[in-house]
């Protein structure tokens, strides 16, 4: 779905180019077409609920005990309480890389989007490596995907938001270096706008999958 | 000229590069791990996603997000290219809705041949009880193929009528994103040959619904099927948010929702389920996806859990049915609510009178499609979910009848003391209210309990859902075809012919639908290749002979009509701008239509429908100065 996130990110930054070039019809102005892009990105936000939405349900309906009771597997409590708060700090660094391109504060924004990325990415080693222990001479993780439904929904919820957050990373990153090379200015950035809605949508589908995952329900003694 | 100039050709090589460099990704990754460097499956399916890509970046459908994450700014080239022959820019990337929406009827044309011609296959195996010349597994991958390669194709034509109409009808220059639509289209050319490729390799054998456990343990085709799928999906969405956008941000001042021209409505509904429930399919087989490729237990029955440790079982299939029929019920609206947007769009334009009832008719399509997301159940009943769920689920399938209903009556109202025109396009429409009406009646027969227990998983469901989406798609995708045939030509189609066609076609797919259903209740079950000749007091043979020959007489009606427009797309009698008198914005502008749609933009002087009111207009498409 990357691609969909950067038509949006930088679609019409260049408008007034267009313009220019075809002169034949009247073009929409760029506040237009931010509008449109705005709308597509809530649509496709309106989209990935619902693949999120089945995940959750999925959580649901299979974590369940021998009487029905929801249940949930015995996870690191600690590594899911450091990457939630590491993942809603970046949303703040990321609102603050917004607010500060509006505000022509250039340094500022290039620093709060690197910031953003560092703490990303920090979210992303602290899933893989520590929670899921993918490199087991640093950490052992608790589960492998293959234990049972425990196992699979597990890695696939955090590991769909993974995905999103990886491609999160990446746009960050690269609206930091169109940054750099004076790409936008306090009334045209859809592209910072665009990354970092989507940051926060992200960092908002955690907010859910977090309880999902780590508090609701109570551990089941599992005999190994 | 070389064949490289054509984007589809490079496309093509890079979708085998792709495919071969997944391969090896696979082989290397695995000694890596020091694993034995090839297995089958994982090999395809990395191979597979890479080959998706591949064929992206071949045909250049990326080209322009590519410079945009490097700051290069890509202005839009209108017109066909400038240093090669103007035909080549339907094989190649091209930015112009009416082109994206050719390429989109088209390629789902296509697709209808193929799916037709395997329906052909098994439906001669069927004709006679015993097995002639398909085995159990084979005939098992072709009805699966025919079901999902009809489905892609109803998921292109959708996608054609959306693209090429909805700008037209709203006097938009273009859909809102033009990039995204090229992209939209370009999805679905990989995403079908995936689909053929798997029947190379093992084939899948679980029909167009792919449940597991059997979908979790079967030949590697389903991993190819799968990916295929993916892609026509993502296709779905971002052509639905395109449209979307356009839809409601793009209209001219003066056309308020409820002045849009009636199938604006249709695909608004329409693009709704697609863009959310397009995800559930998505996330199901991708499900099922992982539980093949790396054991993630979703729906491995191993015991229940509670019983045994979740951390070895737990998974269940009945999920699987849960999450696949929320996306698969609202999918049989997304195709047929614009089939039944045409047919009200042209009611009124052969029947010279107003459109009865607007509003509701608009209203309907939203509620059908909402109400949609709440009956998934009914494909459920012997599942084995609690026996509670039943109710709920049988009485929300029944309310769908309301809107259905309303459109009905609309109808009725519409021709109620018109002066008709029977031309093709009017036919094929009338045609379509009678194959809904049986399609749509036998519904109610599925959705009640009781009823639905002998008759699920028979062929009584094969005839009721071929109904309604002959009803709601076929009959109207054709009379589009026709309909709107001289405009994006120039050109009129033969008349006679397109009659023969209707007064083939129509009689045979009743025989046909009403036979699946004989057979049905004579015992016949779906998705097995032999039956018992004494079903039926030993008539169901016959009966089978009878759908088989009905088969060929509508694949026959069918080639008639594209040998029609194929005689006729270059040189057939010049049609006018205006052939059918309609009121709507795209008859108002030359045939075939230029460029830039529209000289100025639109300007909304009236009601879509007043048809019969003298001297009244719609739009016109005069810039103010003028008059
Ligand atoms: C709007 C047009 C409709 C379309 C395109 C459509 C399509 C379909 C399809 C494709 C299936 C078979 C799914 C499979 O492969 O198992 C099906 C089954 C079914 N349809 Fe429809 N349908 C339509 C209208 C209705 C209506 C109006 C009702 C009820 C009021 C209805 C009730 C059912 C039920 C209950 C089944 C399940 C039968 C079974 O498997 O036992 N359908 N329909
Ligand atoms: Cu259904």
């Amino acid at each position: 779905m990357t691609a969909t996130a950067i038509e949006h990110g930088h679609e019409h930054d260049h408008a007034a180019d267009d313009h220019h070039h075809t002169g034949e019809v009247d073009l929409p102005t760029y506040q237009e077409y931010t509008r449109r892009n705005r709308l597509g990105m809530w649509l496709f936000f309106a989209s990935e609920a619902f693949l999120f939405l089945a995940l959750l349900v999925t959580r649901f309906y299979l974590w369940r005990g021998p009487h029905g009771e929801v249940v949930r597997p015995e996870l690191d409590q600690f590594a899911g309480l450091v990457v939630t708060a590491v993942l809603l700090l970046s949303s703040y660094f990321m609102n603050r890389a917004e607010v500060s391109i509006a505000n022509d504060k250039r340094t500022d924004f290039l620093a709060s989007l690197l910031i953003t990325a560092a703490l990303g990415t920090a979210f992303l080693i602290g899933v893989v490596v520590w929670e899921w222990g993918m490199f087991p001479s640093i950490v052992k993780g608790h589960l492998k995907p293959t234990d049972g439904v425990f196992g699979a929904v597990v890695f696939g919820m955090t590991g769909m938001h993974a995905l999103h957050v990886l491609s999160g990373v990446v746009l960050i990153l690269n609206v930091w270096w169109l940054g750099r090379k004076g790409h936008f200015s306090s009334e045209r950035h859809w592209g910072v706008e665009a990354c970092a809605i989507y940051w926060h949508y992200v960092d908002l589908v955690w907010i859910f999958f977090y309880p999902a995952i780590y508090l609701i329900g109570s551990t089941i003694e599992v005999p190994h | 000229m070389s064949l490289f100039t054509l984007g589809i050709a490079r496309g093509l090589v890079g979708q085998v590069l792709g495919m071969v460099i997944g391969m090896l990704l696979t082989c290397a990754v695995r000694i890596l791990l020091g694993w034995e460097a090839w297995a089958a499956e994982p090999a395809w399916t990395v191979g597979a996603v890479c080959s998706i890509i591949g064929f992206l970046l071949g045909v250049g459908s990326l080209d322009d997000w590519l410079k945009w994450t490097k700051g290069i700014p890509t202005p839009m080239h209108h017109g066909p290219p400038v240093d090669k022959p103007a035909w080549t820019r339907y094989f190649s990337v091209d930015y112009n809705h009416k082109v994206i929406g050719v390429q989109y009827t088209v390629w789902g044309i296509l697709l209808l041949m193929v799916g037709g011609t395997v329906a052909m296959i098994f439906r001669t195996e069927l004709a006679r009880s015993g097995l002639q010349f398909l085995g159990l597994d084979l005939y098992n991958s072709f009805i699966g193929m025919h079901g999902m390669i009809m489905i892609f194709a109803i998921l292109l034509g959708v996608g054609g009528m959306g693209n090429y109409l909805v700008p037209l009808m709203i006097g938009a220059e273009d859909m809102a994103f033009p990039r995204l639509n090229a992209l939209g289209f370009w999805f679905n050319v990989p995403g079908s040959i995936l689909l053929l490729l798997s029947l190379f390799v093992g084939g899948w054998d679980a029909g167009w619904t792919a449940y597991p456990p059997l979908s979790a343990r079967g030949p590697i085709g389903y991993q190819l099927f799968f990916l295929g799928v993916f892609a026509i999906g993502l296709s779905s969405i971002v052509g639905s948010l395109n449209l979307l956008v356009t839809i409601l941000r793009m209209r001219p001042a003066g056309m308020s929702l409820f002045r849009m021209p009636i199938f604006c409505w249709a695909v608004f509904a329409t693009s709704l389920l697609q863009l959310t429930a397009t995800q559930l399919i998505g996330t199901s087989f991708l499900m099922v996806s992982v539980q093949r490729a790396i054991g993630m237990g979703f729906f491995d029955p191993r015991g229940i859990l509670g019983e045994v440790s979740p951390m070895v079982g737990g998974g269940d299939p009945v999920l699987f049915q849960h999450l696949f029929w929320f996306y698969s019920h609202p999918a049989v609206y997304i195709f047929v609510l614009p089939g039944l947007g045409i047919v009200s769009e042209l009611l009124p334009v052969f029947s010279r009178k107003p459109l009865f009832g607007y509003k509701w008719i608009a209203l309907s399509s939203l509620a059908i499609g909402i109400v949609g997301f709440i009956v998934w159940g009914h494909h459920m009943f012997v599942s084995g979910y609690n026996d509670i769920l039943r109710i709920p689920f049988m009485y929300a399938t029944l309310l769908v009848a309301i809107p259905t209903g309303v459109k009905f009556f609309s109808w009725l109202g519409t021709i109620w003391g018109g002066k008709i025109h029977f031309d093709t396009p009017m036919l094929f429409v009338l045609g379509a209210i009678s194959v809904f009406l049986i399609g749509g009646l036998t519904g109610p027969i599925l959705a009640t309990v009781p009823t639905d227990f002998p008759l699920h998983d028979s062929y009584f469901v094969v005839g009721h859902f071929h109904a309604t989406m002959f009803g709601g798609f076929v009959f109207p995708f054709f009379a589009a075809l026709y309909y709107w045939f001289p405009k994006v030509t120039g050109r009129m189609y033969n008349e006679t012919l397109g009659k023969i066609h209707f007064f083939i076609m129509t009689p045979a797919f009743w025989v046909q639908t009403l036979g699946q259903m004989g057979v049905g209740v004579m015992g016949m079950r779906r998705r097995i290749a032999d039956y018992d000749p004494t079903l039926g007091a030993g008539q169901i043979e016959s009966w089978q002979l009878a759908v088989t020959i009905a088969g060929f007489a509508i694949a026959f009606g069918v080639m008639l009509m594209l040998w029609n427009f194929f005689q006729n797309a270059e040189v057939g009698v010049a049609a006018g701008d205006n052939p059918w008198r309609s009121r709507s914005p795209e008859w108002q502008i030359p045939s075939p239509i230029p460029e830039h749609s529209f000289p100025a933009p639109l300007r909304v002087v009236g009601e879509p429908y007043d048809y019969g009111l003298a001297d009244s207009g719609y739009v016109t498409t005069a810039s103010p100065g003028d008059d």
